[in-house]
Order: C-alpha cells, then structure tokens, then sequence
C-alpha cells in the first residue's frame, strides 16, 4: 500500500558526483566542514585533489567557487541546506546568480529530516528564496533515483543551479526507468476529484496520501514538480483544468514555496480554487522524523485528512 | 615609509617608473572627468588606488588586451567595487577599449556599471560591489589556476575599511591554507571609509584600521606581508615585482595611500568618498592634476 523506502539522497549525492568526476577532470567539490555527513566523504575517499575543504566559512566557499568557475571547473558545494542557502546568500546573489556561473549548490539536509538539530538547521524557507533570486533554478528531486538524475543533470547544464536533497532515507516513488526532464513536472496518478500538486520528498507521501484518499472514494490526481523554478506551466494549468480544485503540498512553508509558485500561475493562467498545505509560518523543532510529519501535518495521514477536510469546506 | 620592502630593490628604470607615474596621472584625471560627466560616482577611493591600478595593468599583470578571455591571463579582481570608475580608466588607457567610451559610465546600457559587472565587459574577471566578496572569488581563481595546470596569478584590491567584512578573513584563513602563493591581494590602506566612526581623526572620523595593525592581522592569518607607499611608483613596482616570486604564502601588499590623492582638496576627507563636484572645484582638480583649464561647459555639468 504504502511506497517502499529508497536510500537516502545524501549517498546518491556523494557517489553520484564522484561518479561524475571520474569521468569529467572539470568537477570538484567545496565541503564547509560537514562532508562526513553529507556524505561528500564518498566523493573526498574517490577524488581527494579535488576535494576542496573549505572550512567552516561558507561566505568564502560560495565566493571560492564562483572564483573556480571562471576557470572552467564546476564547483559542486557540500554543506547543508540552512549554510548553503541564507549563510552565503549575498554571495550566491552577487558572484554566482549575477555572473551566471556554473556553481552547482547542492546540499543536503533539506525539510525536516536533519537529524533532530532543531529550527536553527531546519530551514523552512529555502525554495522561496531561491526562487526568488533571479537567474537561479530550483529543483527538489522526490526520490534518490530522481536526485541521482538530477545530479547528472545539473553537471550538463551549463549555470547557476541550486538542488536541495534529504539527509534520511526517505520513499522510493520512482523506478530505474524513468528519466527526469528539466523543467518538466510528472503526472504520478491519474484522477478526477482533486489535483494535488507535490515537491521533493513530499511527493512518496502525497502519493501515499492519495491511496487513502481513493479508499474513501476520493479520486486524486497527483502531479510532481520536480522543477519549482522554471515552472512547467503548461502541466499545471492541464492538471487544474482536470479536477478544477488544486490542493499543493510541500514540506516547506506555504508561503512563496511550490504553493505560492503554483497559486502565482494559475491566478494569471486559470484561475482556480488552490489551497497549500504544508509550514503554517513557523520554525520547526527538533525530534524524530515521523514524529515531525505527524506534528506537521505531512505524513501521509495527515496530508489525507486535510484534502478532505479542504475538500468538505469547499463543496 | 614603514615596511622592509619599500620597494628600493625595484629593477624598474626611471624611465619605466615615469611612463607609469603618467598613466596614474591618466586615471585620476578620468577619474575626475567621467564622475563630474555621470554627476555621480565615487572619487576618494578611485584616487588613492590610481597608482596601484597603473602598476597592475602597465606592469605587473600578463594581460592581452585585444584577447581578454586569453587562458593564461593574469587575473584582476577589484573587491572595493566601488572604485569601479578608476579600473575602467586603467583598462581603456591598456587598450580595452576606447577611452572615450569612459563618458558613458554610470549611464543607461552602459557597459561600465557603477560596479564592475563581468557579463557586460570584456576583461573584468569578476562582478563585485559587495564588499568583502572579490577576495574569495581571486582565491577560487588562484586555487583553479593551480588545479588547471595554468601559470597564472591572480591579483585582487581591497580596502581597508572593507577588511571589517568577515568574509575577508575567512578567505585570508582559507588561501593560506591552501598556499596559494599565486594569490596577492593589495590593500588600499587609505585610512578613511564612507562615514565611520566619530573620533578624533580627520574631520571628525576614526579611520578603519587601528593605525598600525593590518600588517600584523594578515601575517597573523599566514600571509606574506610586504607594506609599500602606494603613491610611490618606484616602490610600488619593487613590490610587485616582489610579490611575483611566491614562498608558498599568498601575499599581502600593503599600500600606504591618501584618500582622494591628487586633488588638492579632496586629499584625506571622508565626504569626498562620493560628492558631486562644484564648476570652481573642477577647475582646481584639473589644475592640480596637472590639465589645461577646462571649458566652461565642462566644469558646469
């Protein structure tokens, strides 16, 4: 019933962009002293010249690597998403968005799986940011298979790309056939009663969600956008127009996140009735990883209960 | 001057020094030029660093000029952003491009932003303007040269009041570590920033630095530290030519310089940091820069 479990993102992470440096002498990675968790360590053991330990100074590590790039190696950044994000966030802006250099920022510890470190690592408000800083896109893989592809992706692509990956294991949605394509979103499930549109790890439990929700007699039709920023805008509106009722769910804040981006189109495109479910505005504290879905309305279960709680209010 | 090096142990003949010491002329009286144009610009720091800047592109970079992307160039990243319009002069009077085209900085579509931006000229190795920043990128660059296998050095300018950014020191503590000795980062250690804090210096202000401790916080972090009077050609070329030889540190020059330097009247005051310049004033700064009195029209813009 409920999807299985895939490896966590943080060892795709280090085995796929040591993969990918084997083959291409151009990519190194910055590590601002937390390899050993998010498993830069695999790509240090494979490529130790070109494991640039950076320290604990990530205002320098995002500088370094634009620096890097303008000499035509692409930098690929090992730190957690809180430190990547809004520690150097004037860096990125100015030496890497401004300039279009091709820095990936990778890091992991995305949403609420970090290990029970409370609000000051769990960062809520990532993907808004983001992708709100012109001349950066935003991608949030769903599962290790998709983040192992869209790590393979981001090395191709030739600018500033930003990838948010979990640290914990979390569901496998896909299998080894499918292929990610940048800029596209994917139709999970076919449905009738409602849209849920879903982000990065959410999306297993959102699907999840969906299962309960047909056991009921309630008809979801699931979309997964892997890529927040560009929006595949086209899918969207196609996926409103199915149901004519979008619910978003992410694990994130609701406010300018995948639920704003996807209220933000179709206020322009279709005009439709949209809730968001995911951080109500709030810092996030530490515990168990399922203790926090629970807490936080993002478990599978509770992600089913608000869709027909929504859905009731609105009928 | 205080410093072991001041640069009496330069091989540059007083030919080469006079050539250099007009081109630094070159950049203030642009410098003066283009800002009264733009009615807007900073000035102070622009001229304490024309000296600097003429050494760097004259003489101590490898640089093509009618092939800025060459591979093997030296690199110049000017992390005091806003000195931006004494760089362009330094760069057109090279060959970057023409130096009439220095009127248009500051204005709409220009290619010369108020601060440096490398997509839109040719020849500048890295956007700055927030401070602090320009040190990191020249370590990437210096540390991607090394990795690359390329021969190159790269060279970056900073301010003294810019070293109260933390990020400096996170890049100073980093370079040493990796000793990046192809790194060298100038100080522009002209003793004033925009505002500071009130004291009992100079118009009222204290300067960034506690007179003195520069030299000793980046030796501190590892760095070769050479201390050179930034006015003085001859030693400034010692330096650099000083600098060029590495000992597995990166290296910090130290520039003794005056804010405002050329001017007679803008000489060591903060609010000459940016200010717009009266017609009279023009015609002084013309004179002191050693120009023909200037038309009318021009000193009134």
């Amino acid at each position: 019933m409920t999807l299985p479990m895939g490896r966590p993102m943080r060892e795709i992470f280090g085995e796929t962009v040591a993969e990918l440096a084997t083959d291409d002498p151009r990519i190194v990675m910055l590590d601002g002293d937390v390899g050993s968790s998010t498993r830069g360590d695999i790509f240090e053991q494979a490529h130790p010249d070109r494991y640039l330990q950076m320290g604990i100074a990530e205002q320098n590590m995002l500088g370094v690597a634009a620096g890097l790039a303008t000499m035509g190696l692409i930098p690929f950044i090992s730190t957690f998403v809180s430190f990547a994000v809004v520690r150097p966030l004037d860096q990125i802006r100015v030496l890497i968005a401004q300039t279009g250099l091709n820095v990936k920022i990778t890091p992991g510890y995305a949403g609420l799986f970090t290990g029970m470190t409370g609000m000051s690592h769990i960062i809520v408000d990532d993907v808004s940011i983001m992708r709100a800083m012109p001349g950066m896109v935003t991608v949030s893989p769903a599962d290790d298979v998709e983040a192992a592809q869209v790590l393979r992706w981001a090395a191709a692509y030739q600018g500033p790309v930003y990838v948010r990956l979990v640290r914990d294991a979390t569901q496998r949605l896909f299998d080894e056939s499918y292929r990610f394509e940048f800029g596209r979103a994917v139709t999970i499930r076919e449905g009738r009663d409602v849209t849920l549109v879903s982000t990065g790890a959410q999306t297993p439990r959102t699907v999840d969600a969906a299962e309960l929700l047909a056991a009921e007699g309630i008809d979801a039709h699931v979309v997964h956008v892997p890529t927040i920023k560009p929006l595949d805008v086209a899918a969207i509106v196609a996926a409103a127009d199915r149901t004519g009722r979008v619910i978003t769910v992410e694990e994130h804040t609701v406010i300018g996140g995948l639920g704003g981006a996807v209220a933000e189109t179709l206020g322009e495109h279709r005009p439709t009735r949209i809730d968001r479910i995911g951080l109500q505005d709030l810092y996030i504290q530490s515990g168990p990883n399922d203790a926090l879905l629970d807490i936080y309305g993002l478990s599978a279960a509770r992600v089913s209960d608000r869709v027909r709680e929504l859905l009731a209010a609105s009928r | 001057m205080s410093g072991a090096s001041a640069g009496t142990t330069t091989h540059a003949d007083a030919g080469e020094v006079a050539r250099l010491e007009e081109v630094a002329r070159r950049i203030r009286v642009h410098v003066v030029r283009v800002v009264n144009h733009a009615r807007g610009g900073h000035l102070g720091g622009p001229l304490s660093a024309a000296d600097l800047l003429a050494a760097l592109y004259f003489h101590a970079m490898r640089v093509r000029p009618e092939d800025p992307d060459w591979p093997d160039r030296d690199r110049f990243v000017l992390s005091k952003g806003h000195s931006s319009i004494g760089l362009y002069a330094a760069m057109a009077l090279r060959g970057y491009f023409p130096e009439e085209e220095l009127l248009t900085f500051d204005a709409a579509h220009s290619r010369l932003q108020g601060h440096p931006d490398m997509t839109r000229l040719p020849g500048l190795d890295m956007s700055t303007g927030s401070l602090g920043m320009g040190i990191s990128a020249a370590m990437g660059i210096a540390l991607g040269g090394r990795l690359t296998g390329h021969d190159i050095r790269a060279f970056v300018m900073l301010g003294d009041g810019e070293c109260q950014e933390g990020e400096v020191w996170e890049a100073a503590m980093a370079a040493a570590k990796y000793r990046l000795d192809n790194l060298v980062a100038i100080i522009d250690h002209n003793r004033l920033q925009q505002f500071g804090w009130h004291g009992d210096g100079p118009d009222g202000r204290l300067p960034p630095q506690v007179p003195g401790e520069l030299a000793g916080k980046w030796r501190a972090f590892g760095w070769r530290v050479l201390e050179v009077d930034g006015h003085d050609m001859a030693a400034i070329l010692g330096v650099l030519d000083e600098a060029a030889h590495g000992d597995g540190r990166p290296t910090a020059v130290i520039a003794d310089t005056v804010k405002g330097k050329g001017v007679s009247f803008m000489e060591g005051h903060y609010f000459w940091h940016t200010r717009l310049i009266k017609p009279e004033e023009f015609a002084q700064a013309m004179a002191d820069l050693g120009e023909p009195a200037p038309a009318a029209e021009e000193a009134a813009r």
